[in-house]
């Protein structure tokens, strides 16, 4: 039968995507928030494949009991209007369905937005990422370092990417670490992650920004404390400072190879975080009211 | 010559130049065709004047199918492109624009005009009136989408395409990042679809609640009037949102301002906001008529009525509502936070539940039924498996948590596709098999169009499938190429496999009607499918006033019940019809209107100028003339109902 032809096709297609050849990146975490999606994700795969099953189940029943063919020629089918317990099961079961994932999603949105747990103990890492087309720019304030391109983290640490844009939108994702978020430019966002083993990951910009959106990407390794600490210093003796007139160079349009500076552009291009949006969790909301008044000329949409 | 640069395509290729010599060709050839077989007169009497709703209806079909190759040609280019790692078939800047007018082509100037088409023709019959509330208004709609949608099409042949996306974030589609004349295009070509769409929301709400035959309760009226009716109540609150979007984003554009530029106060974030306020009721704009039609399909074809008659009234209700209170699910990545986050996720998972219910009761009505598994039904019930994968799909994507990882990936083009493609155009193939008889009065061929069904749903899901694998595997969407190390190509070889069966299978629908216009028999009766509502007690085809008298309502299926009970549908003597007169207006509107949008693409402000009187020269004609339209006498409508086969 060819409706079992179809139904097979789709089955064998979802198994594929269960099974996977090899892990998919988004289904093979590298660290606790990519790690929650995951689990998210399989969740609900295995739920929804459920749902798709009753639904197949039931279509077939019907298609080969309720066939014309299979009944008499005078049969005349009844008028039902329907059945108040078979329509509470029908609301019932997916009411709670939905409850559950959404039991399941609000607490998964408070773990994402916060710093993962078992890295409470040290101050996160914090890391201005900024995009301009189409490239990434990396500044760590704390180590006064920027980088172009590729980004070296500790795993020792979380994370914290300070999110912002010098053009179009763009979107910040290392799918392996996490979930992705906007780079804006009036705006700075908050990005938690952690890496919790060495190794070299793909990131990218996600989100659509013009001709060159395609290789808009960036290396990410994340390598032990005690290596990161070397390459810092390795930085601070080899690199050359950066400049006003370098970074607006950087910021022309076009592609650019991985760099690396000493200093960050912060200091003279400060990011936009007079207009940080307003974060249910944000830990550092006290630092951002500082900043706020040397903003106060522009329209602010954030109610600190 | 400095005049005409403007005009040229800032990224030209041979297939654009070959398009050109093409589109050319194809107008002259129009033109003479007509012309020689000396059908002018024919073609303004009754086609271009024409405020029929059958007749708009018909033309809405039209433009809608061939909006939909317009649109599939680009997506075949677009897989074409991605079919292999590194394929250098398009440049970045081709790409860019070609899924930009994909999107806007395939949403707004094919599923919508199909929508709508169906609803000009359909609606009025099914609630047994003779026209819709405002017929000339309605030729207006039509003519304006018509202009909106030509208007958006020559964009690649004349000054370029947009390129920003069909959402068309600022600030990219600023003028700083997004330099051509293509965003223009983008911002006037669907004001002016837009503002015919709006008004065919007022004049079909009006319709349905003020023409309904006597005895037609709202809850007696059948379920595809009811979707359109909801439809339309969200078109009236969701459109205005656009028109004004589209309006800042012109004036960003063409006046300086900075509603969305991310600097002098302007904010970016908001085109997103109202961007998406309306665009996520659009989507239940697109797929509520589509769950009518396969209401009636399926009631038709199973041989019952359907399940559950009220809960399916309610859930529409319930989605129209939701539909306003999900839209942030569109960028849950903006950094609005857990709190935002998780009410949307809620609100979004929500409309799980109506749309569930509708599915199952979709299944109950096979339940005890005598199923006949026509096209249209085969339609019917390849939407049901498919359109519940794409579903799930969408749940998935409302775990806001999870879908900071699906957001801008290939997973979710996978979820639309699946949702769009078997929701809403099997919906509308189903229908296009189910109307044919009754709007050209013979029947599609059954065995290539079920042929035709399995090619396409077959196609989908080798299409689009695949895409739900690459996403999870970091392909994001919108990428002109990839890396062959990145392991996509695979996947997007399958993908382009699927997209040329999909090509086959709509070729096959263009075969099977060049077919059966040739050899179907045309004595079919005015019921060929032994249907159940109102639009087939009518002859076919269908006379100028519909119905001679006014059906008699009882039941939301009484053209069902009179076959089987014989209770007597129109009781009523013949008296003389009141009709409304064929105007020009509309039509003369339609161009002006797209003579005054490209002005306004180019920033021609004289001839802009004198459009813009010329519009409130035509609104005023309209406003004095003294037309109170014309009478239909008792022997021509008995002479026509004699001659369609007596009164019914």
């Amino acid at each position: 039968m060819k409706l079992k032809r179809a139904l097979l096709l789709a089955i064998v297609a979802i198994a594929a995507v269960l099974a996977g050849c090899e892990p998919l990146t988004v289904l093979n975490p590298k660290g606790p928030q990519a790690e929650v999606q995951a689990n998210d994700i399989m969740m609900s795969i295995w739920l929804m494949s459920g749902i798709v099953i009753v639904v197949f189940a039931m279509l077939a029943y019907m298609l080969i009991k309720f066939r014309s063919s299979k009944q008499g020629k005078d049969y005349e089918p009844p008028h039902i209007e329907g059945n108040k317990w078979v329509e509470a099961v029908c609301v019932g079961i997916p009411v709670l369905i939905v409850a559950y994932l959404s039991f399941v999603s609000v607490q998964s949105n408070y773990k994402v937005e916060a710093t993962p747990p078992g890295y409470e103990d040290k101050e996160p890492l914090v890391v201005y990422a900024s995009s301009s087309n189409w490239k990434w720019h990396f500044s760590y304030p704390e180590e006064d370092i920027e980088t172009v391109n590729y980004l070296y983290i500790p795993t020792d640490r979380a994370l914290e990417f300070k999110l912002y844009s010098f053009g179009p939108i763009t979107s910040f994702w290392i799918p392996q670490l996490g979930g992705q978020k906007y780079a804006m430019a009036d705006m700075v966002t908050t990005l938690h992650l952690a890496a919790d083993h060495p190794g070299e990951f793909m990131g990218r910009n996600a989100n659509f920004s013009g001709k060159g959106f395609a290789e808009n990407t960036f290396d990410v390794t994340a390598m032990s404390p005690v290596e990161f600490e070397e390459w810092v210093d390795e930085v601070h003796q080899t690199a050359d400072p950066i400049t006003e007139d370098k970074f607006e160079e950087l910021l022309e349009p076009g592609h650019l190879g991985k760099m690396t500076f000493t200093g960050t552009h912060l200091d003279f291009s400060p990011a936009p975080e007079g207009h940080e949006h307003h974060q249910s969790n944000d830990e550092d909301s006290e630092e951002n009211h500082e900043n706020h008044d040397e903003h106060e000329g522009h329209s602010d949409h954030s109610s600190h | 010559m400095e005049f005409f640069e403007r005009f040229a395509i800032p990224h030209p290729s041979p297939a654009i130049y070959a398009s050109m010599v093409a589109i050319a060709i194809v107008s002259i050839a129009i033109v003479v065709g007509i012309t020689y077989f000396k059908k002018w007169g024919y073609l303004w009497r009754e086609w271009l004047t024409t405020v029929d709703h059958k007749r708009l209806g018909i033309m809405y079909i039209i433009a809608a199918i061939l909006m939909l190759f317009r649109g599939g040609a680009d997506a075949i280019m677009m897989r074409a492109q991605l079919s292999a790692p590194e394929n250098k078939l398009l440049d970045a800047q081709h790409y860019n624009e070609i899924f930009t007018t994909h999107g806007v082509v395939m949403i707004l100037f094919m599923a919508m005009p199909f929508i709508i088409g169906f609803m000009n023709f359909v609606v009025p019959l099914q609630i047994g009136a003779r026209d819709v509330a405002f017929p000339r208004l309605n030729a207006l709609s039509f003519w304006l989408f018509f202009a909106g949608a030509m208007l958006f099409n020559i964009s690649f042949v004349i000054g370029g395409s947009p390129d920003a996306g069909w959402t068309s974030y600022f600030p990219l589609a600023d003028n700083e990042f997004s330099t051509s004349v293509g965003t223009n295009y983008y911002m006037i070509a669907i004001q002016i679809a837009g503002l015919g769409t709006l008004a065919t929301g007022i004049n079909f709400m009006t319709t349905i609640l003020k023409m309904r035959a006597p005895g037609m309760t709202l809850m007696k009226m059948p379920m595809f009037t009811w979707s359109a009716l909801i439809t339309n109540v969200i078109i009236v609150f969701a459109f205005p949102v656009l028109t004004v979007a589209l309006a800042m984003g012109t004036l960003d554009r063409l006046f300086g301002t900075h509603f969305f530029a991310s600097t002098n106060g302007g904010m970016d974030m908001l085109w997103a906001n109202l961007f998406w306020v309306w665009g996520h009721p659009e989507v239940y704009i697109l797929i509520l008529p589509a769950f009518g039609i396969y209401s009636e399909v399926i009631s038709t074809f199973a041989r019952r009525n359907l399940y559950g008659y009220k809960s399916m009234v309610a859930s529409m209700v319930i989605i129209s509502l939701l539909s306003f209170v999900v839209w942030v699910h569109h960028f849950f990545t903006m950094g609005q936070g857990a709190f935002v986050n998780s009410i949307f996720s809620i609100t979004t998972m929500a409309i799980a539940v109506p749309t569930g219910v509708k599915i199952f009761n979709w299944l109950l009505t096979l339940y005890k039924g005598k199923i006949t598994m026509t096209t249209p039904m085969l339609y019917s019930m390849l939407f049901i498996p498919l359109f519940t994968l794409g579903g799930v799909t969408g749940v998935m994507l409302g775990m806001s948590a999870a879908d900071y990882q699906y957001h801008n990936t290939m997973f979710l083009v996978a979820h639309f596709h699946m949702v769009i493609i078997p929701g809403v155009v099997f919906a509308m193939l189903a229908a296009l098999y189910y109307y044919w008889p009754k709007m050209f009065g013979f029947m599609l061929n059954d065995r290539l169009g079920k042929i035709g069904a399995w090619i396409i749903a077959i196609g989908t899901l080798v299409a689009f499938m695949p895409m739900f694998i690459s996403g999870l595997d970091g392909q994001a969407r919108r990428m002109y190429t990839y890396s062959e190390a990145s392991g996509f190509g695979i996947w997007n070889m399958i993908s382009m496999v699927g997209a040329l069966m999909l090509a086959a299978g709509f070729a096959l629908i263009v075969y099977n009607i060049y077919y059966s216009f040739r050899y179907a028999p045309r004595d079919i009766g005015s019921d060929p499918w032994d249907a159940r509502t109102l639009e087939w007690a009518t002859h076919t085809p269908v006379p100028e006033y519909n119905f001679a008298t006014m059906p008699k309502i009882d039941s939301y299926e009484t053209f069902w019940d009179s076959k089987k009970k014989g209770t007597p549908l129109f009781p009523d003597k013949i008296e003389k019809i009141h009709m409304p007169n064929n105007s020009g207006i509309p039509f003369i509107m339609g161009i002006i209107f797209f003579m005054w949008g490209f002005s306004f693409v180019f920033a021609m402000w004289i001839p802009l100028i004198i459009c813009t009187l010329g519009i409130f020269a035509c609104m005023a004609y309209q406003s004095f003339e003294n037309d109170h339209g014309r009478y239909i006498s008792i022997e021509e409508i008995e002479e026509t109902e004699k001659e369609l086969g007596g009164k019914r």
